[in-house]
């Protein structure tokens, strides 16, 4: 087989970063990650890249591929037209560390921000019940794996000045997760309308085009999330009904609690 | 580029034949039995000046429906607003102080389902429109009209039914499907509609396409060009 031809971001912050070719022996089966490891073992040891599993279940490859964001262990070698150059840079929305090495440590911060799973605290555990029917759309969402692709590629995160008024289609997937639950009691609406922006989501689902996990993030966790918030926020017609009724707000719905 | 294309060619065509090709062409928007979609239900006949078109007193409701519709915004934030142009690509520099559908204007996006609960008041009327145009004069008769009409309404009913709005309203709100009878039948119709929103783009343009198709050929029957074929008992 061919050589590949990978040209690698190469920097640190406040130093003139830039690209260094490299010419890479391909064997069958071989990914943008294993050319990567190749590159640290015979030309570049210094070369920082980070990883974990080779198995696209940590999420702790993501970089960039010909400018698209994407898992390096995922991206075979095969894929690529022969003779094509494959530019390897690192994620754009974080800051830089090394190399393709970037600093994701602003997700975990707001990870913290999200009210965890409340369940009823009258209710033991070993009387929860729930049929699969309940738990289906919050499995797909269980099935991120962090990599922060979806963060990346969200424009309203990589373009504008939005870290502090917008989660992120990551952070919506685990919000919308936590709001389906059957057992869970807590209401999360007017932080995700406030504080979690997600009015700023202008659903132009790239989020949903670069998840590793097929996970359908707009149509499933975000879009629903906005209708939840259009419930309690914007239908004049529930609004009028509420006044009739004499209730400010929906009360939380009822966890699935002992139902057999 | 083809979404904007698309959009503008259907924006140009149906300002035509809503405000200009009645009055200013004297072309009908009714013949032989067979009403434009775009004036459907009609509102008016007989009060309103020559100039002022009937039609303008429906097409707020699908053209507000289409505005706020999740399909068409992610469209045409891309393909009018270049906010952004495409995916992992650089940004015109004059989007400053984003806040999308946050603020002003935007965020009546918002009223998506006010316009889906109007939404069925034409559709109801489409059908029963493509249903009338079957007894014409006095007799039975199936005519190209009476399909175009049909196939306009069935495609807008999987349009108005696929809509990311009604799944919600239908089911997806609830977070518990399997507590009651009630749920459980909530849930069974939120599967079907959830099959249908993910071909939620393919009915918006096709319903798009036929309900410019429907209007054109009721224009055109209505010049003589041709005549409708239909079969007769």
């Amino acid at each position: 087989m061919p050589d590949a031809t990978l040209r690698v971001y190469r920097g640190t912050p406040g130093q003139p970063a830039h690209f260094q070719d490299f010419q890479v022996p391909v064997d069958e089966g071989m990914v943008v990650l294993d050319a990567l490891h190749w590159i640290q073992a015979h030309r570049a040891p210094d070369l920082a890249v980070r990883w974990n599993c080779k198995a696209a279940k940590c999420g702790s490859c993501s970089t960039e591929i010909n400018g698209k964001p994407a898992l390096t262990c995922k991206a075979r070698l095969s894929d690529f037209a022969p003779g094509e150059t494959i530019v390897v840079e690192p994620m754009r929305t974080f800051p830089l560390i090394r190399d393709l090495v970037t600093d994701v440590s602003w997700n975990y911060e707001v990870n913290r921000r999200i009210q965890p799973f409340t369940p009823p605290a009258d209710v033991p555990q070993s009387e929860w019940r729930w049929q699969q029917q309940d738990i289906e759309r919050v499995q797909e969402f269980r099935k991120c794996i962090e990599c922060f692709l979806c963060q990346d590629v969200c424009h309203v995160l990589r373009s504008h000045e939005t870290d502090n008024l917008f989660i992120g289609p990551r952070f919506l997937v685990r919000a919308a997760g936590l709001e389906m639950h059957p057992m869970d009691t807590a209401d999360r609406l007017p932080f995700l309308k406030d504080e979690g922006g997600t009015g700023y989501c202008n659903i132009t689902k790239c989020c949903t085009e670069v998840c590793p996990e097929h996970i359908k993030i707009t149509d499933n966790a975000i879009i629903p999330l906005k209708e939840r918030i259009a419930d309690r926020y914007y239908d004049p017609f529930r609004m009028i009904w509420r006044r009739l009724r004499g209730t400010k707000a929906p009360a939380p719905a009822p966890a699935a609690t002992t139902k057999a | 580029m083809l979404v904007a294309a698309g959009f503008g060619a259907f924006i140009v065509y149906s300002l035509f034949s809503a405000l200009i090709w009645g009055p200013v062409f004297n072309v009908p928007y009714e013949t032989q039995g067979y009403l434009s979609p775009f004036f459907s239900p009609l509102i008016g006949q007989g009060i309103l000046p020559w100039w002022f078109s009937p039609a303008v007193l429906i097409l707020w409701i699908p053209l507000g429906f289409r505005t706020t519709c999740y399909y068409y915004r992610k469209a045409y934030y891309r393909a009018y607003f270049a906010d952004p142009p495409a995916c992992a690509v650089g940004e015109p520099k004059l989007h400053t102080g984003y806040a999308m559908e946050a603020r002003f204007p935007f965020i009546l996006q918002n009223l998506h389902r006010v316009f889906l609960y109007l939404a069925f008041i034409p559709l109801f009327f489409l059908w029963l429109d493509a249903a009338l145009s079957l007894h014409h004069d006095g007799h039975w008769r199936l005519g190209l009209g009476s399909a175009i009409l049909f196939g306009n309404a069935f495609l807008l009913t999987g349009y108005s039914f696929s809509c990311h709005s009604l799944r919600h309203l239908v089911g997806g709100r609830l977070d518990c499907f399997s507590c009651t009878r009630r749920t459980r039948v909530r849930y069974s119709l939120w599967r079907r509609l959830t099959g249908l929103n993910g071909r939620h783009m393919q009915w918006a343009w096709l319903s798009l396409f036929s309900v410019g198709f429907a209007d054109l050929y009721i224009r055109l029957l209505a010049t003589g060009l041709f005549a409708d074929p239909a079969l007769r008992p």
